[in-house]
């Protein structure tokens, strides 16, 4: 069973996965999206819920719809560049906000980023 | 577009002089799934009987499609009662028969395969199973029919977790535009996620009726949390 964390609606949760995979082009440019009916199943989730996801990044557009073959992720380069830029913002204003809270400034925090060696 | 499957208008039900449901109104569209949520004692399984054809004796308009609870109906509403009702004697697969027989919307071949996913044999007599996998059995028979509308009292309260999972994953899978799910239940953690929206029953009345994810971001809890302030005891 998929793990949701149900305080957030899970349209959001469904839409934040669907960025990361577009950004990392796990979904890469014009790529066909599957039927709602089999990402509502891949998601475990209503279909409805499912549909709200979708109709959500068409907003956004990150995916359209042609009439008549299906929906696709976005062929545009720049609306995928974009993505990644706000996605690895996001996630930076959160990261400088906890290094602040334990009182690193900035030069700290660059400095333990280069010297930083991931484990494995 | 969106056409009502299920409608009630000031519904009312006493069982001698206690009031159980005092005017409750409540509309159904097609292509939902929802869930149907209140303490014990509140009415939820008095509401789905009365649904279903079981409870008569009430007061105020339910109609399905345009009929109200009768013989035409029962061959559009599925239900699953709280309590097992198979008979001791059966295999599996006299179940299947009897529910050939009794419905048109039977889909044989899907309960097989269910019956198959679920690790259960069409052989095994009803008496010698355990109170999960008789369950899964009526579950299997309900989810198996072409209904309009799903009527599922507590579908997943005896079973083990893992048979919860497919049993969602059934219920996400036999999804339709055309019909409904209504589900009551007491693990709303485990559900939540597959609901398209919420009825809260408190005194008698719908207290809440909305999308899930509409309370989630009107209120930034989960359903299972919210259940537990409105309820507080």
């Amino acid at each position: 069973m998929k793990e949701y964390d149900n305080k957030i609606p899970i349209y959001l949760q469904i839409i934040a996965q669907m960025k990361i995979r577009i950004a990392s082009g796990e979904l890469s440019a014009g790529e066909k999206i599957s039927s709602v009916r089999e990402l509502a199943q891949y998601f475990e989730v209503n279909p409805n819920t499912m549909q709200r996801a979708l109709a959500e990044l068409e907003r956004e557009n990150l995916f359209y719809t042609e009439r008549t073959s299906g929906r696709f992720v976005t062929t545009d380069e720049g609306i995928i560049m974009n993505l990644r830029n706000t996605l690895a913002e996001q996630e930076l204003k959160k990261f400088m906000n906890y290094m602040k809270q334990i009182g690193y400034t900035k030069e700290e925090i660059i400095k333990k980023i280069q010297s930083w060696q991931k484990e494995g | 577009m969106e056409h009502t499957i299920l409608e009630i208008k000031n519904l009312q039900k006493k069982y001698g002089k206690k009031e159980v449901l005092k005017g409750l109104n409540l509309k159904v569209n097609a292509g939902q799934i929802i869930g149907l949520l209140g303490p014990n004692g509140s009415g939820k399984t008095t509401l789905m009987k009365i649904i279903v054809g079981l409870i008569q004796d009430y007061t105020g308009d339910v109609l399905i499609g345009q009929y109200a609870p009768d013989i035409h109906t029962k061959a559009m509403v599925s239900y699953l009662p709280e309590k097992t009702y198979l008979s001791n004697w059966m295999t599996v697969k006299d179940t299947f028969l009897l529910f050939q027989d009794f419905y048109k919307d039977f889909k044989i071949e899907k309960a097989r395969d269910m019956t198959v996913s679920l690790g259960l044999e069409e052989k095994q007599k009803i008496s010698t199973m355990s109170k999960g996998m008789q369950e899964k059995i009526q579950l299997i028979l309900v989810m198996s029919r072409q209904a309009k509308l799903y009527v599922l009292d507590e579908p997943i309260g005896g079973v083990d977790p893992a048979a919860r999972d497919y049993i969602l994953s059934t219920i996400i899978k036999n999804y339709s535009s055309e019909s409904s799910i209504l589900l009551s239940t007491h693990l709303i953690h485990d559900v939540e996620r597959i609901f398209d929206k919420v009825l809260f029953l408190k005194d008698g009345k719908i207290e809440i009726d909305e999308y899930v994810d509409v309370l989630r971001e009107q209120r930034g809890l989960s359903i299972d949390a919210m259940f537990r302030e409105v309820y507080k005891v």
